[in-house]
């Protein structure tokens, strides 16, 4: 392995060698300066003479005398299934203070696409026992669902009751066939704190046995997130590929990771995209996303949660744009609904699960259950739509049927919507209440719904069936 | 894709740097757009640029790991496609790998590098049935055989159109595969099964001709407002979760074309799996036969090689054309054309060249129109008429329709299908906004409706569009005031219109009867619901109070036309009831 003490240039988080061998494109780099300390980096661009050098822990102390090694390898991730209850930081070096990892293999950490031919279709419902998403924004194994939400909205709190509550049909059936589920989380730029929060929680529910965490704190180098979503979707695919597990993976925040984009590409002064962003962001973030899935043959699967933050609440800003073109919909945190007091604050209508019509039904989860899902939304929109007439012209101008509409609406927030943090709620519960809500309106209003099942199902007397609180 | 097979063999090359799908290599003796393999694992590239001794090339696998000192080595041939028998029922990557075989030579789930396949199965062998005699002279694009492909589909094997043509000196019927001589001339000129077609180079035709004839959709908003002809264009753009795939998919399902190309340009991974076991299963509804047997699939999902994205609506083209020298009509799908467009984006800005309006290369609208003009009614070399009817998705960023990928499209399609994000949030689906929305075919189309539907087609499709006009009018007063503050008139023009939405508009793509509707079934909806409004507006004259007239038991039944199948009974007896029931009122 050479050794060079050619340093050209150090800007921003690059550094430039002079090289008189040839360096692969993606290869990794070992940067050893005065006081024996080695930082790790990536080469970005390999020419015949010179290696442009992203260094992932940042540059602060690397002088020009600094030594550099070329690793003759791409980044490789060590997996083994005893990364399950481990806690690393961003480069996957454990801080948990637990023994030495020992790889059953090392597997590079930029995957390879999986072969569209090779996929096998995801329609196994996830019940994450959250009525807004079981019901109406059904989550599937092997999709990829972020959230959008943002700066001062409780999504950690939603991301940590699905981790919690996540449960597949068939677990609770006990016929078990060695498929298990874990989770993987992996942290870019959150808060201390909210580091906290999340391993609190990992540890009071005993979640933390099944999860692996990956850990970069705001104040860890922002190049250092460009990797940590690669470790674990690495992780993740190994265990769900080679062991079977059916993986959750819980990203957050994807506004972090963008922004070391960005400040990446601008330290190599690209032509920059929309916002700053670099042109290819679409294709990065499409790297990363598209490594949920299941693959024909095998039992586990990927699914994917990446959090991001929008900023401004704007979802036109490139980061929920590109996000929203890759994955298979997206579950909307509102602020008016958070203020509202509704927990979990899920507006539904912005929301969407492309993977859904494929996921739910007879066999999956119940006969009715598209059905009364369009006809929820239905209504629903409507009664928000009526909400702003209503400020004009008063309730008493408007026909029956449409303070039916306004109520549905509201009582839809408070029953549905709104049922706690803790409360874990089976797809059954679920779909009844809906039923108990739509028996608000009269018959001939629910166009959505085929015949037989409202003759089933609609309450005559106005009367709702309990439906269980927990 | 196709394999070089040509003896021009050039000098190789050494790679001088590495920067991403970007490598620049020296000393290579290559022609512009030639391809050439890089590196010692053989990468698959193309060259883009060449500047006195450095030739630029983008190479369409990942490239971790390729260094400089690496050779590179031509192939002396453009990026081509292998045509002929085996393309139908097959899904290719961007550059016509077949998927399935990189599976097995792969050995994994995962696309792994360097390894190439040709486009069609040169083992296989195809029954070969002679369409011309010993002594027959051909020209070129001439039929001089027929291979049955698949059930639905004859295969028409032709004289290439770079052939000299001549006498027919040899010909008999049999089993070949494609690389074997079928017919031989007085020339010397073999020709087989199989031939190539550089993808960047549109075939050659006889004349353009103006499009008369509607490619059916069985989509009713389609079908009933916004027709697009065989050969025509149209552009779908929308923000995400609009329902642009769905709608592609739809239309990759019901249209009534002999052929389709479905491009998965930059998309989900899913979604193409999703279209590779769904299509074996469906049945054509006009054939019977598997929707698959008329389909082939090009799949470069967002996270394959990006130059490989650039090149796969080429690729899609090019094999549409094909099929359309075949004497058939052809339609096209891509989706979605923002990424072809994202894609010569992120290569040009590797290229540094000067960007134009938000970072897309000058050469944008140049290609976009380049591309959408192959498209059309063709005569045909060979005399038969075929067409390609091109059909591009646009995911516009922030669903912002000013943006320029969308703009440039819209100067050249002449279908625009405006896909509103509040309509699907409201799960009106398909959520295309009949206010924006545009069809230029329209009128040149009518008489095609007339003679095959029916005669009051186009004075009753303009009764529903005033009526729709007339709706988006008085939603604006109604915002201000509320309904009941409206004359009784214009309530009852709000609640036929609302029929026209919910009944006609609305189409349950999910539902197995309402996902395909004949236009026959359009016509029919349509007309009900103008039965309902003109004995409604009688009613109304005759003084009954407009509560009344929209009160009746038998109008909601007109929300369930759309999943009968026996629709003309129920249709019959349901404006049956309409009538005595307003009747009755006064």
């Amino acid at each position: 392995m050479k050794e060079y003490q050619t340093i050209t240039e150090i800007s921003g988080p690059l550094v430039f060698v002079e090289t008189d061998e040839p360096v692969g494109y993606d290869e990794i780099v070992e940067i050893e300066i005065g006081d024996g300390q080695t930082r790790r980096g990536q080469v970005l661009e390999s020419a015949s003479d010179y290696v442009a050098i992203q260094v992932f822990e940042g540059t602060e102390g690397i002088d020009r005398d600094a030594s550099v090694r070329f690793l003759g390898e791409t980044m490789k991730m060590p997996v083994t299934e005893d990364l399950l209850g481990r806690v690393m930081d961003g480069t996957g070096q454990p801080i948990d203070g637990g023994p030495e990892i020992v790889p059953d293999e090392r597997q590079d950490i930029v995957g390879a696409a999986i072969n569209p031919y090779s996929r096998e279709y995801p329609e196994e419902f996830i019940q994450t026992g959250v009525s807004a998403i079981d019901g109406m924004n059904t989550l599937v194994r092997g999709q990829k669902l972020p959230i959008f939400s943002a700066s001062g909205l409780p999504h950690n709190d939603l991301a940590l009751q699905i981790a919690r509550q996540a449960s597949v049909p068939e677990e609770e059936e006990g016929s078990e066939e060695g498929s298990e589920f874990a989770v993987i989380f992996g942290a870019m730029g959150i808060t201390a704190e909210e580091a906290n929060e999340f391993m609190d929680d990992f540890e009071r529910t005993g979640a933390l046995e099944r999860s692996v965490v990956f850990m970069n704190l705001a104040d860890d180098p922002a190049v250092e997130r460009t990797i940590t979503p690669r470790l674990a979707l690495t992780t993740a695919e190994y265990l769900a590929f080679e062991k079977d597990y059916h993986v959750l993976v819980i990203l957050t925040d994807m506004t972090n990771y963008c922004e070391a984009l960005r400040e990446i590409g601008a330290a190599r002064e690209e032509v920059p995209g929309r916002r700053g962003y670099p042109g290819y962001m679409y294709t990065d973030l499409a790297q990363l996303y598209e490594r949920a899935g299941r693959i024909e043959g095998r039992d586990g699967s990927v699914t994917q949660i990446p959090i991001l933050t929008m900023p401004g609440d704007d979802d036109t800003h490139p980061i929920p744009d590109l996000t929203g073109y890759i994955t298979e919909g997206q579950i909307y945190i509102d602020r008016d609904l958070n203020s509202q007091g509704v927990q979990p604050p899920i507006n539904v209508l912005p929301s969407l699960s492309r993977l859904m019509d494929d996921g739910i039904g007879e066999g999956l989860t119940r006969v009715d259950h598209a059905d009364v899902k369009d006809q929820i939304f239905a209504a629903y929109a409507e009664g928000e739509d009526l909400r702003d007439l209503v400020n004009i012209v008063g309730r008493e101008a408007l026909s029956d049927l449409d303070n039916k509409y306004l109520d549905f609406a509201d009582r839809f927030e408070d029953e549905f919507i709104d049922q706690g943090t803790q409360t874990n709620r089976d797809i059954d519960d679920t779909i009844e209440l809906g039923w108990n809500l739509l028996s608000m309106l009269p018959k001939d209003a629910l166009n959505r719904i085929d015949e037989e099942l409202i003759e089933e199902h609609y309450r005559e007397d106005g009367t709702t069936e309990e439906v269980a609180a927990d | 894709m196709s394999q070089a097979t040509e003896s021009d063999v050039r000098k190789d090359g050494i790679i001088e740097s590495v920067s991403g799908p970007v490598v620049a290599a020296r000393d290579l003796d290559a022609r512009m757009n030639d391809v050439v393999y890089v590196g010692s694992e053989g990468l698959m590239g193309e060259v883009i640029e060449i500047e006195g001794n450095v030739t630029t090339i983008q190479v369409y696998e990942e490239t971790s790991g390729v260094s400089p000192g690496e050779p590179v080595e031509g192939t002396g041939a453009p990026l081509s496609v292998d045509l002929g028998p085996g393309m139908l029922d097959a899904i290719y990557d961007g550059v016509q790998r077949p998927l399935d075989v990189l599976e097995e030579k792969m050995g994994s789930a995962y696309l792994d590098r360097g390894v190439d396949a040709p486009g069609i199965d040169l083992e296989k062998t195809w029954a070969f049935e002679p369409e011309v005699e010993e002594g027959d002279s051909v020209e070129p694009g001439d039929i001089v055989g027929i291979v049955p492909e698949t059930p639905s589909i004859d295969h028409k094997v032709m004289v290439p159109p770079g052939s000299e043509g001549g006498e027919v000196t040899a010909i008999e019927s049999g089993n070949f595969t494609v690389e074997e001589t079928v017919v031989e001339l007085d020339s010397g000129e073999e020709i087989r099964m199989r031939q190539e077609w550089p993808v960047r180079q549109q075939r050659p035709s006889v004349d353009k001709e103006t499009p008369t004839e509607p490619l059916i959709s069985g989509q009713r908003v389609l079908d009933g407002l916004f027709p697009i002809a065989k050969g025509g264009t149209a552009a779908i753009p929308g923000p995400f979760g609009s329902g642009k795939t769905v709608t592609q998919h739809q239309l990759a399902k019901w249209a009534d074309a002999d052929i389709v190309v479905y491009v998965g340009c930059g998309e989900r991974g899913n979604e193409m799996t999703e279209v590779i076991e769904d299509f074996p299963e469906l049945e054509d509804p006009i054939t019977g036969n598997a929707l698959m047997d008329r389909t082939c699939l090009i799949a470069n999902t967002s996270n394959m090689p990006v130059a490989a994205r650039e090149s796969c609506v080429y690729t899609g083209i090019t094999i549409a054309e094909y099929f359309r020298d075949m004497g058939y009509d052809v339609a096209l799908m891509a989706d979605s054309t923002s990424r072809w467009a994202e894609a010569m984006r992120e290569i040009s800005s590797r290229l540094e060249e000067m960007p134009g309006e938000e970072g897309y290369p000058a050469y944008l609208s140049a290609r976009l129109s380049a591309f959408y003009e192959r498209a059309g009614y063709f005569t045909n070399i060979n005399g038969t008429e075929g067409s390609v009817s091109v059909i591009g998705a646009v995911s516009p960023p922030g669903g912002d329709f000013s943006e320029p990928v969308t703009q440039n499209t819209l100067r050249i399609v002449k279908t625009f299908w405006a896909l509103d994000a509040d309509l699907a949030e409201r799960r009106h689906f398909p959520s295309i906004n009949w206010n924006e929305s545009y069809s230029l075919y329209r009128e040149q189309l009518d008489p095609w409706f007339v003679d095959n539907v029916r005669d009051d087609w186009p004075e009753t499709r303009q009764w529903a569009i005033d009526t729709l006009d007339e709706e988006a009018e008085l939603q604006e007063i109604v915002q201000l005031v509320g309904k009941d503050a409206l004359p009784e008139d214009q309530q009852l023009t709000l609640e036929i219109a609302r029929y026209l939405r919910e009944a006609w508009l609305q189409q349950n793509a999910f539902h197995p009867t309402d996902t395909y509707c004949e236009p026959g079934k359009t016509y029919r909806i349509m007309d009900a619901i103008k039965t309902y409004n003109d004995e409604a507006f009688e009613a109304l004259d005759a003084g009954v109070p407009v509560e009344e007239l929209t009160d009746i038991d038998a109008a909601p039944r007109l929300n369930r036309i759309g999943v009968q199948e026996e629709y003309n009974e129920y249709i019959d007896e349901l404006e049956d009831d309409i009538a005595s029931e307003l009747r009755e009122l006064y």
